[in-house]
């Protein structure tokens, strides 16, 4: 089997892993979104819950899903604890580079799990603002880095699909 | 990045029960003893020089070799040489009968479920040397056809590679059947098998099937890493593919790895010691495991045959909603060490091409865990892992973003 745990983790990792914060669903969430799918082996679910304070939106309330591997898992809950009572705008702002420093670093096939985790933030962020019909100043019309690359990783995953099954039946 | 750090938050579970057989694995500290004189007591010398160090380095190269081609029924040592390794073995076998073959094309049919070191030699030589590389399919158990291998058999067919037992899924396939099939319609195309997964899992006897080339490897019952064998059958014409002083290999330059032979040799023997015996106990417990499994734990697919027709030592099987990375973390955690095939695992983002290859879709791939049983597991090994891997699915579905467990 092609199994091949590529690089150690970082003690943080493992730490997040065994122990994530804000895991589940939230019953009175404002906006769920998610990142990744079932083929990728990577999907995280996010659900925020928004509230208004001296009329800006913060983040009250963030949980997470996550169907992948450790590094997955991990990153979505540092996200989770990082963005928790923040701003929206302020919120925008964090990179798949803060989360994966804060997590003491990850193994260089394991970014593309802190894309993710920030893609379906930025997912969230974006959908909501759609579904209030508004759009404020900060948020960009055009996708961010890591919606960008989250999207991607989904296409990438049909089309390895498609090349397998055409490569397997190939002969010659 | 240290991992220093990362021991020392994982530390050491109050039991630890090891199932990476397929990867690699612990030795027994029999194996290691036989070893250990070959270090600095006798033999270590150069196998190939003539003084008492080297004499004794060549006796125990030879008597393995001896020992090995004993239980694979072949003629006599000289058809057993050595590599350090089954990808090296698998390798010459594939480079070695293309560069022997004196028209410089042809064509090569392997399974689609073959180990790596087959296939991407394979692909190699279609790359670079224009020969054309057939990958039969396999069912959904894995087995090849032999039907649809005859079709892809003809008078350029140089070489057929196909696997006794899959390393993955524990497919047993019927290598006699399928070598007749191949021979009856070019008796001259070489006929390789890995039996890296079949070598002291199941009895072989090379001239019973008619094989041509067969690899096998130390680590995979219980032996040092570093040590692999290719068993080259009479009528075969192979080329070196690496260069260099010649030992006593002819087709393996560089000096042989004497201490790890001598702890291949100590594997061979106690594997084929009460060898019914042993592997009765070990399919009992892998049948244990498989029924544990399906009882204890809801939506489970077994990838591979079931019963006599899969390895005594296999036991995978896919766990839907969590992804394999994970469960091979939160298992280590509880002192329990498997091996998956999900994408996260391996260094390029696609899962397993051995589950992909037998209908398994992405999501169930991803799930899949491999366990391989040795004689030295015991009932209540298998009984602590089934407490563990309940507790740790059922963990990891408590956080999944799929459904049902959402």
């Amino acid at each position: 089997m092609s199994t091949r745990i590529p690089l150690p983790y970082t003690p943080k990792v493992l730490e997040l892993f065994k122990n994530p914060k804000n895991v589940g669903s939230l019953s009175d969430a404002s906006i769920v979104a998610k990142a990744g799918s079932p083929a990728c082996g990577d999907m995280i679910r996010l659900y925020l819950k928004v509230s208004k304070k001296n009329n800006e939106d913060y983040i009250e309330k963030i949980t997470f899903e996550s169907y992948g591997c450790a590094a997955n898992i991990a990153a979505a809950s540092i996200l989770t604890e990082m963005v928790k009572g923040k701003k929206m705008s302020e919120a925008w702002k964090i990179t798949w580079k803060q989360i994966a420093d804060e997590l003491g670093g990850l193994p260089p096939i394991k970014f593309h799990c802190s894309i993710l985790a920030v893609g379906a933030l930025k997912r969230a962020i974006r959908a909501y603002y759609t579904k209030q019909g508004k759009h404020p100043p900060w948020l960009p019309k055009s996708l961010s880095l890591e919606e960008k690359q989250t999207m991607e990783e989904e296409e990438l995953i049909e089309k390895l699909y498609s090349k397998y099954l055409k490569y397997n039946t190939k002969t010659g | 990045m240290s991992v220093k750090d990362l021991l020392k938050l994982h530390g050491k579970p109050i039991r630890e029960v090891y199932f990476d057989h397929e990867n690699s694995g612990w030795v027994p500290p029999e194996i290691v003893e036989a070893m250990l004189p070959y270090f600095n007591i006798k033999g270590y010398g150069h196998p190939s020089i003539t003084h008492k160090p080297g004499w004794e380095a060549y006796e125990v190269v030879y008597e393995t070799k001896e020992l090995v081609a004993k239980t694979l029924n072949a003629e006599n040592y000289e058809q057993i040489v050595f590599t350090h390794s089954g990808t090296e073995a698998n390798n010459l076998a594939i480079l070695g009968t293309v560069f022997a073959n004196k028209h410089g094309k042809g064509k090569i049919v392997v399974s689609a479920i073959e180990h790596l070191s087959v296939i991407f030699p394979a692909e190699w030589t279609r790359k670079n040397l224009g020969f054309k590389v057939v990958r039969i399919p396999v069912d959904e158990e894995g087995f090849v056809d032999p039907d649809i291998l005859a079709a892809y058999i003809d008078k350029d067919t140089i070489l057929v590679s196909i696997q006794m037992v899959n390393h993955e899924i524990g497919t047993i396939q019927p290598i006699k059947e399928l070598v007749k099939v191949v021979k009856d319609i070019n008796p001259n195309t070489i006929f390789h098998t890995d039996a890296a997964d079949a070598y002291g899992k199941i009895p072989i006897d090379v001239k019973e099937i008619n094989v041509d080339l067969l690899t096998i490897s130390s680590h995979k019952i219980l032996g040092p890493k570093g040590v692999g064998a290719l068993y080259v059958g009479p009528k075969v014409k192979l080329e070196s593919i690496i260069h260099g002083q010649l030992s006593t290999e002819k087709l393996w330059p560089g000096v042989e790895n004497v201490p790890a032979i001598a702890g291949f040799k100590k594997a061979v023997e106690l594997t084929f010691t009460s060898f019914e015996k042993n592997i009765s106990k070990i399919r009992k417990l892998r049948d244990k495991l498989l029924k544990g499994i399906i009882n204890n734990i809801p939506d489970v697919l077994v990838n591979g045959p079931l019963g006599d027709k899969r390895s005594p030592d296999n036991v995978n099987t896919s766990f839907l909603y969590v992804e394999g990375e994970a469960v091979t973390v939160e298992l280590s955690l509880r002192g329990m060490y498997v091996s998956s095939g999900s994408a996260c695992t391996s260094r390029i983002l696609e899962p397993s091409h051995v589950l992909l290859a037998i209908g398994r879709k992405h999501e169930e791939a991803h799930g899949s865990i491999l366990f391989k049983i040795t004689r030295y597991h015991t009932d209540e090994d298998i009984e602590y892992a089934l407490e563990q891997l309940t507790e740790a699915i059922g963990r990891l579905r408590e956080i999944s973003a799929l459904k049902p467990y959402k």
